[in-house]
């Protein structure tokens, strides 16, 4: 029996939550495959057989699958589901979409979020906004669970997998892509960013032109409260928190943010928090391992001088 | 059009949930609780949609114990039309949850299914997906905004990295994410009338579908607590700490 990760890319590249689902992948010991579907996925495909510890790369192309609806990718993930034994994915759009349509087809139950495989069918995972860390068990035969991503480490390079294909299920009729709008930008992706800085609603129309030179400096992503995107200074993609990006770089910088626990939930994983605001007693300072009561707006600019 | 939308009964959003002393699970008697968030704003979406004279009937379903009335009430008194609850005791899981509204959707016919992106207890955010996968239907999830043309309905959803839009046809599974709409304030008064309205109730094992639990939980515990932090004096002195973590290049 094997593993079967479904991997995430953006038609070019793997994306780094799909290596780092390979490593959690490794607690099941059996071989891992990844399967890689999309229109045109050579390039892609080429590049998942490359990571250490996979064994096998099937690659999934039909044209309707250039925009990879949930639909249409979970009967791909149905059509060669018997083979396996576990199937993960990290928790992201993709996954939540997929999985949980993959495990309902199988008639099996499914783990959100997982942070810790402990055993082959036990599982950590965090509940009630990360308040809590539950540790379940599954009795199912399959396993299908997604992972936190940055919870696990991202797989290197090292492999030379065998790449198989696999047909592509007719395309579901019931759903249609009809448009995306992708928040380009040159920084890292946030929920893998080494970096994150964060803004909250004082930054207000300011928000863009003091974080970029300092996000630039740091090569960090950048981050907002969901009170900073619901005021509009940010968008929607950038919230952090338990309903928006949960991350875990090596330093957070949270600027003017007070500390909400809903916020507070999708960072507290990050190795360093820094915490800049003007309120000596804002919640952040209690999560926060160095703190500087300091009002934003001259501290941004001396910030981004010191990084030279 | 009909709609149906899934509530579930949660410990309120404001109470910090704590673990119980033994650690098998977390501490719930005593503990307020109320809809859980995204299902209410699935509930005032179905409403828009009535006001706007597209929805003709709105019919809130909730699975669990006795207790989940309390939460369909809220549904009442915000303007739903009908309730129905689905009495399951006991643990229930996303896929046992799924199969139940299956069995409600096989009787009730709705043309849209609402339910909220997630669950703020198991934050496990699967039903609404096991639910389209179930009924052979496509899935809106994560909507932040709505349209409804003739039998397809166009959902605007966040995605990573932005938005995406797509056009499913009814009956359809839309789940809902925080900004897809600001949920009304219930007036005393009709929280009033609600307490007078009928609630269906219908027991799980009389739907004929296995809602066994698939999982169980072994123990529940707090994360460790973060180190003691310091405050710091200046931004120079803040370089000076991230350059001895290593945390700077």
């Amino acid at each position: 029996m094997s593993v079967l990760i479904l991997a995430e890319h953006d038609g070019q590249h793997i994306k780094q939550s799909t290596r780092q689902a390979v490593t959690a992948a490794a607690a099941w010991q059996h071989p891992i495959h990844l399967l890689v579907a999309g229109a045109d996925v050579s390039a892609v495909a080429a590049e998942a057989a490359t990571i250490a510890g996979v064994a096998k790369v099937i690659k999934v192309e039909a044209p309707h699958l250039v925009h990879l609806l949930a639909e249409d990718v979970a009967a791909a993930v149905q059509q060669i589901a018997a083979e396996y034994q576990v199937i993960v994915a990290a928790h992201s759009t993709l996954g939540k979409g997929v999985l949980p349509r993959v495990a309902a087809l199988l008639d099996v139950g499914m783990v959100s979020d997982v942070v810790e495989i402990q055993a082959p069918a036990t599982y950590v995972r965090p509940i009630y906004a990360g308040n809590i860390l539950a540790t379940v068990q599954s009795s199912d035969a399959v396993q299908v669970v997604t992972v936190r991503a940055t919870s696990f480490e991202a797989a290197a390079n090292g492999a030379n997998a065998e790449i198989t294909s696999a047909a592509a299920p007719a395309a579901f009729a019931k759903v249609r892509w009809v448009s995306e709008q992708r928040n380009l930008s040159d920084r890292p992706e946030l929920a893998t960013a080494n970096v994150v800085i964060s803004g909250g609603r004082s930054l207000g129309e300011q928000f863009n032109t003091l974080l970029e030179p300092v996000a630039h400096k740091l090569n960090a992503a950048i981050g907002a409260t969901r009170a900073c995107v619901d005021a509009g200074f940010a968008p929607n993609d950038l919230q952090v928190g338990q309903t928006g990006t949960v991350v875990a770089p090596e330093l957070y910088i949270a600027v003017g943010i007070s500390g909400a626990m809903q916020h507070l939930a999708g960072i507290k994983d990050s190795k360093v928090i820094v915490a800049i605001n003007h309120d000596p007693d804002a919640p952040i300072f209690k999560h926060a391992d160095y703190g500087l009561v300091a009002d934003l707006f001259k501290a941004l600019p001396e910030l981004n001088a010191a990084l030279g | 059009m009909k709609i149906m939308v899934a509530v579930k009964h949660v410990v309120d959003y404001n109470i910090v949930p704590r673990v119980k002393q033994d650690g098998s699970d977390v501490e719930i008697s005593g503990v307020k609780m109320g809809i859980n968030p995204f299902d209410e704003i699935a509930v005032e979406e179905a409403l828009r949609l009535k006001e706007k004279g597209i929805a003709t009937e709105i019919v809130a379903v909730s699975i669990g114990a006795e207790n989940s009335k309390d939460t369909l009430r809220h549904a009442l008194a915000m303007g739903v039309d009908r309730a129905v609850l689905v009495q399951a005791e006991g643990k229930l899981q996303p896929l046992g949850v799924a199969k139940l509204l299956k069995a409600v959707a096989g009787r009730e016919q709705p043309d849209l299914i609402l339910l909220g992106k997630q669950a703020i207890d198991d934050d496990a955010g699967q039903a609404g997906q096991m639910l389209a996968a179930l009924l052979g239907a496509g899935q809106g999830l994560f909507a932040s905004e709505i349209k409804v043309n003739g039998n397809e309905i166009e959902v605007n959803r966040e995605v990573d990295g932005g938005t995406e839009t797509v056009a499913l046809q009814l009956p359809a599974i839309v789940t809902a994410d925080l900004r897809l709409n600001e949920p009304r304030f219930i007036k005393l008064p009709n929280m009033m009338m609600a307490k007078k309205k009928p609630i269906d109730v219908i027991a799980g094992t009389e739907l004929g579908v296995d809602f066994a639990s698939h999982l169980s939980l072994l123990n529940v515990a707090e994360p460790a607590p973060r180190k003691p932090g310091v405050i710091l004096n200046s931004v120079a002195e803040l370089v000076e700490k991230l350059r001895i973590e290593k945390v700077l290049a």
